[in-house]
């Protein structure tokens, strides 16, 4: 059946595409849809927010995952929150020098859900490296006695089952199990809607509190509300910029669909209106 | 099913009987002068026109709280049976109203009364208004946490025998600590005194559901009990209930005076339908959801003692005596190995977490699990303590500090409250007789009480306790820099 999806960037805009409802299930935790669509191929869609397309999701993925693999190339052991759709996993696998990609996501339908209709993007959940463990990342990240060089945020909005992964205990508990040399990178929500903007910012506070680097870097991602979308690079020694290793990376020869080194440098550029939100400007 | 219920806790008269007045779309010429709502649009677009549309005044098909002869009766009836009680009687003035009720109707004036002195500032209160004398009681600490606990049997014991002629006991079950006494004996010895038992149950509304909970105030044989069913049980703050035992099966119509002395008239059908949608829930649901909250509380306190440089105490403290039972579901943490006051802990979580605690004192913060809560929430609080050791976590170089200091009673607190006083700074009332009352708020247990000595060590206390950032109530002068005391010539 083709119907209208509409999901509120605000309680007055909204984006809309026509879709096929492919699947829809309603988890412990949240409602999961999939839907076909002409212009974004299949959408993951949890509780009425877009999570993914087809059609831009590398974009996300690669920025979430290269920017600060660049950065720390020779991180061995990787921490994904969230991310059950394996799409931050896909990139992570494509570096060899990982020794241990452990993932830990909550709802334990959102893997299912993504590896059934979504292959293309779901990285190979078989993988002798990777871990799947379902669990609370909180509670993950209090109580683990392993130590990471790389944890990637990969988390719904701060509303639903992603709200503790915005808070300073969160981050607190996240620099604890980071190696001296260790850094972290989540999705930071956009700066151009009010709502959003002040978990930008109320997000922002928290871990400069906590990590003495703490930069964000921007994406262009035409499905998320304003497009406009921010990651942060947040690490206890490397600087994104003057510690890019971009000789070494380049070597790799991983092929992107939106990532490269200039890209990269220019990511961390920031809109005025932007450093004036983190107090930057 | 904790108890048999003899009427059928499905039923929820008062609720029905809103619904209905709804569908007969009443038109109003009596108060509330909003009618439904339409006469304050800000209001009503920010509490919704579901709730505005029932906030009404008392009629025919509504009862009167003040006067109740239909749908009120029944649903008190049916909490009475859901409590396990005699009789139950709504409040709207919160449970410090029907702490009051319960000492102005079994205390009169110039009568004694024996308690703790760890009560609330309602109790207290009330010996203002029913200018009732106190026994103080000591209700033991334990050194080790530096709290007060819930009154030794042997010292309840003595306190009877010396005081004769006191006409009732009033008890903490459980304190604000999730301490609770040994309430059976404590009936049992006040009945064969002749006393009547009155318990505030503020932190206790649960105790009547719980399988494997302490002992409730009615199951104990006590006379009244003060319920905040809005603390533990999930109705709309300022609702209580008033528990009545067989005891007082001939002084119900001088109990209803009594409580009418200061109830409004004017009672909020918000907070009523709240209790009788409350307690149908909890007669139906309420084992089921205390086991759910008994569970994370139990969780929480584990993981907490793992963290390390935190104490969530729990029944291991049990002395058999003083410390008779624990309310599992409190999450009392001592904090002073951590090398920060608990008042502290309590600011930097809210400041710092956005997690609003229930109190903290000078060696302990209190969380309390209730109805509402969700393991992500739990998950946070753990979250927050983990960090705020990697943070602050030093070793134990502070002792913990006696949050009990014995009161020296100079006079009734109703005779100190209405003698003539006079203000003076802080640094000069020691030796002084204090006529107003200083707490931390919360958790609003006096540190003095109007008729109480100004000792070195209550001064300590105040200005430990302020310097460690506790927020000081009670004092007609609202910085507590200056105090009210007894002017002496």
């Amino acid at each position: 059946m083709t119907m209208w999806f509409t999901e509120n960037h605000t309680k007055d805009v909204f984006f809309a595409f026509k879709a096929k409802q492919l699947f829809s299930t309603r988890s412990d935790f949240q409602q999961i849809d999939i839907y076909q669509t002409k212009d974004f191929g299949k959408v993951l869609v949890m509780d009425e927010r877009i999570m993914l397309t087809e059609k831009d999701e590398k974009i996300y993925h690669e920025m979430i995952v290269h920017v600060p693999m660049a950065v720390h190339i020779d991180a061995e052991d990787v921490l994904i929150i969230g991310g059950g759709d394996g799409g931050a996993l896909r990139e992570l696998q494509r570096y060899p020098g990982i020794k241990s990609i452990d993932m830990v996501e909550i709802d334990s339908e959102v893997p299912e859900v993504a590896q059934r209709f979504l292959p293309e993007i779901a990285g190979d959940f078989q993988d002798a490296r990777f871990t799947l463990m379902i669990a609370d990342g909180l509670k993950y990240v209090r109580t683990t006695r392993k130590k990471y060089d790389l944890i990637i945020v990969d988390s719904t909005d701060p509303f639903g089952p992603g709200e503790s992964l915005f808070t300073r205990e969160f981050y607190g508990n996240c620099f604890d199990i980071l190696r001296t040399d260790g850094l972290l990178v989540n999705q930071h929500e956009s700066p151009y809607y009010r709502l959003d903007a002040r978990e930008v910012q109320s997000t922002y506070e928290k871990t400069k509190m906590i990590f003495p680097i703490d930069k964000l870097f921007q994406a262009h991602i035409p499905t998320y509300p304003s497009g406009h979308w921010l990651f942060g690079f947040i690490s206890k020694k490397y600087d994104p910029l003057e510690d890019l290793q971009d000789v070494r990376w380049s070597k790799l020869d991983i092929d992107t669909f939106y990532y490269n080194l200039a890209l990269h440098r220019g990511s961390f550029a920031l809109p005025n209106y932007v450093l004036e939100l983190i107090g930057k400007k | 099913m904790i108890r048999e219920y003899k009427l059928n806790q499905e039923e929820a008269p008062l609720y029905d009987a809103l619904l209905e007045y709804r569908k007969q779309r009443m038109v109003s010429f009596d108060v509330p002068g909003h009618k439904q709502g339409r006469g304050n649009p800000e209001l009503t677009e920010f509490l919704g026109k579901y709730a505005m549309s029932v906030d009404v005044n008392s009629m025919k098909m509504l009862d009167n709280l003040i006067h109740p002869v239909g749908v009120i009766k029944e649903a008190q009836e049916l909490a009475a049976d859901a409590f396990g009680a005699y009789s139950a009687f709504f409040m709207t003035n919160g449970t410090t109203s029907a702490v009051q009720a319960m000492v102005l109707a079994t205390v009169d004036p110039g009568e004694k009364i024996i308690m703790p002195r760890n009560v609330h500032r309602s109790a207290i209160n009330a010996l203002i208004l029913s200018r009732a004398i106190p026994v103080y009681v000591d209700p033991g600490v334990n050194e080790k946490l530096g709290i007060p606990l819930g009154m030794s049997i042997g010292n309840i014991e003595k306190t009877i025998r010396e005081n004769p002629e006191a006409k009732a006991i009033l008890v903490n079950n459980p304190t604000y600590y999730g301490i609770c006494p040994n309430l059976k004996a404590i009936v049992e010895l006040a009945h064969q005194a002749g006393m009547k038992v009155l318990v505030d149950e503020a932190h206790g509304t649960h105790f009547y559901f719980e399988r494997q909970g302490p002992i409730s105030a009615m199951d104990a044989g006590a006379d009244l009990a003060a319920i905040s069913t809005h603390k533990t049980g999930g109705s709309l703050t300022q609702s209580s209930i008033l528990l009545s035992g067989p005891g007082m099966a001939d002084e119900q119509g001088y109990l209803r005076q009594i409580i009418n002395l200061t109830l409004t008239t004017s009672s909020s059908y918000l907070l009523l339908s709240s209790l009788d949608i409350t307690r149908k829930y909890l007669a139906l649901q309420g084992e089921k959801i205390y086991q759910r909250v008994l569970e994370y509380a139990n969780y929480a306190r584990k993981e907490i003692n793992n963290i390390g440089g935190f104490y969530a105490f729990g029944k291991t403290e049990i002395d058999h005596d003083a410390f008779y039972d624990f309310d599992q579901t409190k999450l009392s943490i001592h904090t002073r190995d951590i090398g920060l006051a608990g008042i502290e802990i309590y600011d930097i979580l809210r400041d710092e977490y956005q997690i609003q605690i229930e109190f903290g004192d000078l060696s302990n913060v209190l969380a309390i699990l209730s109805i509402g809560d969700r393991p992500v929430a739990i998950e946070r609080l753990l979250g927050a303590l983990s960090d705020i050791k990697r943070r602050y976590g030093k070793k134990a170089d502070q002792i913990a500090v006696n949050e009990y200091n014995q009161p020296k009673v100079v006079m009734s607190p109703a005779k100190a409250f209405y003698t003539k006083s006079k203000q003076i700074p802080l640094e000069q009332t020691l030796g002084k007789v204090c006529t107003e009352f200083v707490m931390c708020y919360p958790p609003g247990i006096p540190i003095l009480a109007p008729g109480e000595e100004i000792t070195a060590e209550v001064l300590e206390y105040i200005n430990y306790a302020k310097e460690k950032g506790s927020s000081m109530t009670g004092a007609e002068d609202l910085a507590t820099e200056k105090l009210n005391v007894i002017d002496q010539p």
